[in-house]
């Protein structure tokens, strides 16, 4: 049988379409009305850039493109240190056999899920309060951390799951030691499980409103917070226009890397 | 799969004398940033409540006797079975449970596809997929409430391609806030499953095909077993934050009853607060989840002897 | 590592106090106070502000509990919170010498039950809360809360109420009779019953969304606050606001002194400036409700001027402000809330 059709699954195709449409229906609404000449999210008022030009030039622009730079920021760090932290638990949980603490370890690593994000908020200042610990940049940085490894961890462990252990010994018996086998083996064996492990903790941080918002330094924004209070009470136009600016960004990053692949092969 | 070859079988305890370093970052984020306050959590929800929000540090139980024992309006009729938070959580795991269930049945083929592309394009479509949330779930939200209102643009197409004839009333149901959650967390379903099905060995389907098993045969006997790892992480990092929400049931659903979140949220955030009470619930809620996250890592563990 | 932590901690604590000669720190209510004005202020005195927001006079006073307190200056507490937060000693005093403009305070607003002779707080805005009702679906009589309450067919199903305790559970107590912080047994029960009955023909509960609700068509009527309601309104919905004859809530926003403010003296100066007719004239004309500052008349837009969100008709109930109830009272309306809820 040819390969093509056991990967081939009918359907599928289709629910991936719908699932993508569904996805983007309300992007495209944020995009159209982001060009909407009149201030209401419900009376089309003719097409226009006003809201772009309020975002990099109006009242508010300074502060909308530090909390970009924040937030960006944070969730690029946050996810890195997340992932590597996953990456390490992956390789004790999965492939140091059965050790005590194991099962309480696993527990730890979930607990960021288990626990509500609005008890997280609180509880972390509360002790940030008690211990010292100045509200700013760090604590936010810290406590995204805390929360993404799990999001790290958990695909990164299926993946690691499912690989045979016998490359690994392969590599052994080639007198490779432990950090080459991991390295140049192991590693790229269990790249698709890193890399949504990463996306994963990338996007929680960049999201993340409740517990930010409580750990935060006075007069820091991450973008999330900065818009919360416009957004709950009707979306302005100028709030779709950054919207539609960060897609715009996100498009850039996917062709670039689209292209880097191409040219890599 | 194959049994472990003595070579593959040690491959399983490569790092173990490594474990205690490898682990130590993962033990000391999570031990101090968050299982220190979750711990002053738990106390707290033992101690008396401060009117105004805060507690003072004199023990109670008031905080559980308000969750489990009903007695009456005014405190003083005989002690029953307080009914209202169970209905509470039974409410929010039943949506949590539902919007799971959504997540999967149109995650797995989504993952399912993206994964048997050819691998340069794969890319692409993850990200694809995960482009949106780089748009905040909260303008997403309200987009999506002004996409399915009863003036919105849907029933407004719906209404003028004439495959309704009066406007899908959506806003502030069910429905509406399962789409919400479905929403907020399908790439936590969609991703880890990717991960999974991307490793799964193909030649196996042949040798089904050659063997005349239908393809959904081969699907249910074959591949599931195999990726059941991703799907359950899937699963459950949809159904646990979904328990917790509050976004989609409070923008979408019409806040007209109490979830998990937003019973939690009162407390801490919008009436004059009780903090012991809200950090009882949470404690409540991460004991159901406790749980739930048990029973999976017994079966995880069960699965690598196999 | 431990060193580089704790260089860059007190290398951002050196650049917070180098900071703090000429800053001001402000926590207040998400847009409501226009960036023009703040702008002026910057332009005037040279002192750079922030703001950081919050969504509910409930979830400052967390924060602040939490341990923000010292981190900001001033904060805008409705009436009820200005008292919580004296009595929980969260707030710092000036004096009459300080604030020189105290004297521009309309004078049944200089002394509150909340402040007495104004010592922590200055008025920022007043309004009411009632409720709204969009005239191109329902025509009729709207002056009782019975419009909410016991709602004529053509609203069943289309009222949108606030999601705050205080809010929903003073106007019910209104529309039957009964007064604030009652202990009575028969009262309280009825009030639970009534609200539980009601909310059958509600369509949801949301106070940020009040507006957009209204102006979207989602609801028919609403619960709202009557500035909300100005600005539904202009955003062209066609509603009216009520007042009803059982009467409505009172609210007074106020900006107050914090305990331990970093730029004490920054803040006493924001605070006179705000009390300037034509600076108070401004915040009115962008939140849309009433100053509490005399000779804004002048400096005031036309449509805010005279619109009837913010002029009662003659003869029409006056509104309450809200009380504090003691504890035992207050467990008794945080259950008939959570019941309403559950």
């Amino acid at each position: 049988m040819a390969l093509r059709s056991v990967r081939h699954y009918p359907g599928f195709f289709g629910i991936a379409l719908m699932c993508l449409t569904v996805l983007y229906a309300p992007l495209i609404v944020v995009m159209v009305y982001s060009f909407n000449d009149s201030p209401s999210i419900t009376n089309w008022g003719g097409v226009s850039l006003r809201w772009y030009f309020d975002v990099f030039t109006g009242p508010e622009a300074p502060r909308f493109k530090a909390a970009a730079w924040n937030s960006l920021s944070i969730a690029f760090l946050a996810a890195t240190i997340a992932t590597c932290i996953a990456t390490a638990a992956a390789l004790a949980m999965l492939r140091a056999g059965k050790f005590k603490g194991r099962s309480l370890t696993f527990a730890m690593i979930n607990l960021p899920l288990m626990v509500p994000e609005i008890v997280i908020a609180v509880a972390t200042l509360i002790f940030f309060t008690m211990i010292g610990f100045t509200t700013g940049y760090l604590t936010i940085l810290v406590a995204h951390i805390t929360f993404c490894i799990p999001f790290a961890y958990l695909p990164i462990a299926a993946r690691l799951q499912g690989i045979d252990g016998s490359y690994e010994a392969a590599a052994r018996d080639l007198y490779a030691t432990r950090a080459q086998s991991f390295f140049l083996v192991l590693l790229p064996l269990m790249a698709p499980g890193v890399v949504s492990g990463y996306l994963l903790a990338f996007i929680i941080s960049l999201d993340d409103f409740i517990i930010t918002n409580f750990v935060k330094g006075a007069g820091m924004e991450t973008l999330p917070t900065a818009i919360f209070g416009s957004v709950k009470q009707g979306i302005k136009p100028n709030i779709m226009a950054i919207s539609t600016l960060m897609l715009a960004v996100s498009f850039l990053f996917v062709t670039l890397s689209y292209l880097i692949n191409r040219r890599g092969r | 799969m194959a049994g472990a070859t003595p070579d593959s079988a040690s491959a399983e305890t490569t790092y173990r004398s490594a474990r205690v370093p490898l682990l130590l970052p993962t033990w000391l984020v999570i031990g101090v940033f968050l299982i220190l306050p979750v711990a002053l959590m738990a106390v707290y929800s033992f101690l008396t409540k401060e009117m105004r929000g805060g507690v003072i540090w004199e023990f109670s139980l008031a905080a559980y006797d308000q969750f489990f024992i009903n007695r009456g309006l005014f405190g003083d009729e005989p002690p029953t079975l307080e009914w209202t938070y169970l209905t509470v959580f039974g409410r929010s795991i039943l949506q949590a449970a539902i919007a799971t269930v959504l997540c999967l049945l149109i995650g797995f083929p989504t993952a399912w596809f993206i994964a048997t592309r050819p691998p340069e394009t794969r890319g692409v479509w993850l990200f694809l997929i995960t482009v949106p949330y780089w748009v905040n779930l909260l303008i997403r939200t309200v987009s999506l409430r002004f996409l399915i209102r009863e003036n919105g643009p849907l029933n407004d197409a719906l209404l003028g391609a004439g495959v309704i004839s009066q406007p899908l009333a959506l806003i502030n149901t069910d429905f509406a806030v399962q789409l919400g959650l479905f929403y907020s967390y399908l790439p936590f379903m969609v991703l880890p499953i990717y991960a999974a099905v991307e490793r799964y060995n193909f030649a196996w389907s042949e040798a089904a095909a050659d063997l005349y098993a239908s393809r959904w045969v081969t699907l249910r006997e074959i591949v599931l077993p195999i990726v059941k790892p991703g799907i359950i992480a899937g699963c459950l990092l949809v159904f646990i934050p979904s328990l917790g929400a509050f976004l989609a049931p409070n923008l979408l659903g019409g806040a007209k009853n109490f979830m998990i979140g937003s019973l939690i949220e009162e407390q801490f955030k919008k009436s004059l607060g009780n903090w012991p009470f809200g950090a009882a619930v949470s404690m409540i809620l991460m004991s159901l989840v406790l749980i739930l996250l048990m029973l999976y890592a017994r079966s995880a563990a069960r699965q690598e002897t196999r | 590592m431990t060193r580089l932590f704790a260089t860059t901690s007190a290398l951002c604590l050196m650049a917070g106090a180098a900071a703090a000669e000429g800053t001001l720190s402000v926590y207040h209510w998400f847009e409501y106070i226009p960036q023009e004005l703040v702008d002026k202020f910057t332009a005037e005195t040279g002192i750079a502000v922030t703001i950081d927001t919050y969504d509910s006079n409930e979830a400052m006073l967390a924060s602040l509990k939490a341990g923000r307190l010292g981190q900001y200056d001033v904060a805008v507490p409705a009436d009820f919170m200005v008292d919580i937060m004296a009595k929980e000693g969260m707030l710092g005093t000036f004096t009459a010498e300080e604030m020189t403009s105290l004297g521009n305070i309309a004078p049944q607003w200089l002394d509150v039950p909340f402040d007495q002779g104004r010592k922590s707080s200055i008025p920022y805005q007043w309004g009411s809360t009632s409720f709204s009702v969009n005239r191109d679906v329902f025509q009729g009589d709207i002056s009782s809360l019975g419009v909410i309450f016991n709602p004529p067919d053509e609203l069943k199903g289309k009222i949108n109420v606030l999601d705050s305790q205080n809010e929903v559970l003073i106007l019910g107590s209104l529309y039957l009779g009964i007064p604030q912080c009652t202990t009575d047994r028969d009262q309280l029960t009825a009030l639970s019953d009534m609200l539980v009955t009601a909310k059958e023909h509600w369509a949801s509960f949301g106070s940020d969304s009040a507006k957009d609700v209204l102006v979207s068509g989602d609801a028919a009527a609403g619960m709202i606050y009557n500035g909300f309601s100005a600005k539904a309104r202009a955003e062209g919905a066609n509603v009216e606001y009520s007042y009803p004859k059982e009467g409505h809530v009172l609210w007074m926003d106020n900006m107050v002194l914090l305990k331990d403010a970093p730029n004490r003296d920054n803040a006493i100066i924001f605070m006179n400036f705000l009390l300037q007719p034509e600076n108070a004239a401004a915040v009115t004309n962008y939140a849309a409700y009433t100053s509490g500052v005399t000779g804004v008349e002048p400096f005031l837009d036309e449509a805010i001027r005279t619109s009837p969100e913010n002029n009662p008709p003659e003869g029409s109930t006056p509104g309450v402000f809200a009380q504090v109830c003691d504890d035992e009272t207050q467990k008794l309306y945080d259950a008939i809330w959570i019941n309403l809820k559950k």
